[in-house]
């Protein structure tokens, strides 16, 4: 019973896999710095960070083999930092 | 219920010393999200401003530790996975090169940021003051937010350094390392953020 509450484990190698991921994604992200992409600039940047982060927070932190709570719990912090970008952006727009 | 844990009537709860560490996590998640508003918002005002700021920062340096920062999270979890197969002494030297990277990360934050003070480019400075707002207002947000960023590296390698000892001392074992995974999602953490940081300061040019 005792294991139960414990995280699955990848493994060493798909862990090594996702290290290798992040840093080639590293690599993309400053080569396309190099080249100017005007105003999908920030767009790409954000696209390539939000994919790293989602390989860090299912694989490295454990969230794709949690419980369905943590998932819907960070989907509701992601969801208000969100909320707080659009309504101040909303508020930019309008002034 | 197992006989060991029948014996020693050990309470424990794995699953809920998680999710108290991820709730802390999202205040983290909040008060670094309040910052990115800040900066969203001032990068929309004053577009072009940022970008010429930004071309003053040192991408070999930036790109160098995010390569150490991603480093030292996948060193982190392999020291998690190593524990998980009762290898103490592969999980504390791979904890222990973790906080060597953390370390190097600093090290290289240090030379970064003593070369922007050698230029005369720091809050109030008088150098910085005679720039454009936007540049001002960059550069504001550059020291507060990669230094708040590198006040957790701090924390983070004090908190692993207290798992190096806990490991030592057989207090995280192969059966009990949910102080060790806690860490570890700190750690995790303080790399995500600086997977936003990166970009958005180093990149914009």
């Amino acid at each position: 019973m005792q294991h139960q509450n414990k995280t699955n484990d990848a493994g060493y190698g798909e862990y090594t896999l996702v290290w290798l991921g992040l840093l080639g994604l590293t690599g993309l992200t400053v080569a396309l710095a190099g080249i100017d992409l005007g105003r999908w600039v920030i767009a790409t940047a954000l696209v390539i960070a939000g994919i790293k982060s989602m390989f860090v927070l299912n694989i490295f932190m454990h969230l794709k083999s949690e419980d369905r709570l943590f998932r819907i719990f960070t989907a509701v912090a992601v969801v208000t930092l969100a909320i707080f970008f659009i309504l101040t952006f909303f508020d930019y727009a309008f002034a | 219920m197992s006989k060991a844990a029948a014996v020693s009537h050990t309470h424990r709860d794995d699953e809920g010393s998680r999710i108290g560490m991820w709730l802390f996590l999202f205040t983290e998640l909040i008060l670094f999200g309040g910052m990115f508003i800040v900066y969203a918002v001032y990068r929309f005002k004053h577009f072009d401003e940022f970008r010429i700021a930004g071309a003053e920062l040192d991408v070999f340096i930036g790109t160098l530790n995010t390569l150490i920062l991603l480093t030292s999270s996948w060193t982190v979890v392999m020291s998690i996975a190593a524990i998980r197969r009762g290898k103490k002494i592969l999980s504390m030297s791979l904890l222990s090169a973790t906080i060597v990277l953390a370390f190097f990360f600093l090290v290289n934050k240090y030379f970064e940021w003593s070369h922007k003070i050698a230029h005369g480019i720091y809050p109030k400075s008088p150098e910085l003051m005679k720039k454009p707002a936007g540049e001002i207002l960059y550069f504001g947000l550059y020291y507060m937010m990669t230094g708040l960023h590198a006040l957790h590296v701090i924390i983070g390698m004090i908190i692993l350094g207290f798992m190096l000892v806990f490991i030592a001392r057989n207090v995280i074992n192969q059966d009990s390392f949910v102080k060790l995974e806690a860490g570890g999602l700190y750690w995790h953490l303080v790399d995500i953020i600086w997977i936003f940081l990166f970009p958005l300061f180093y990149l914009i040019h």
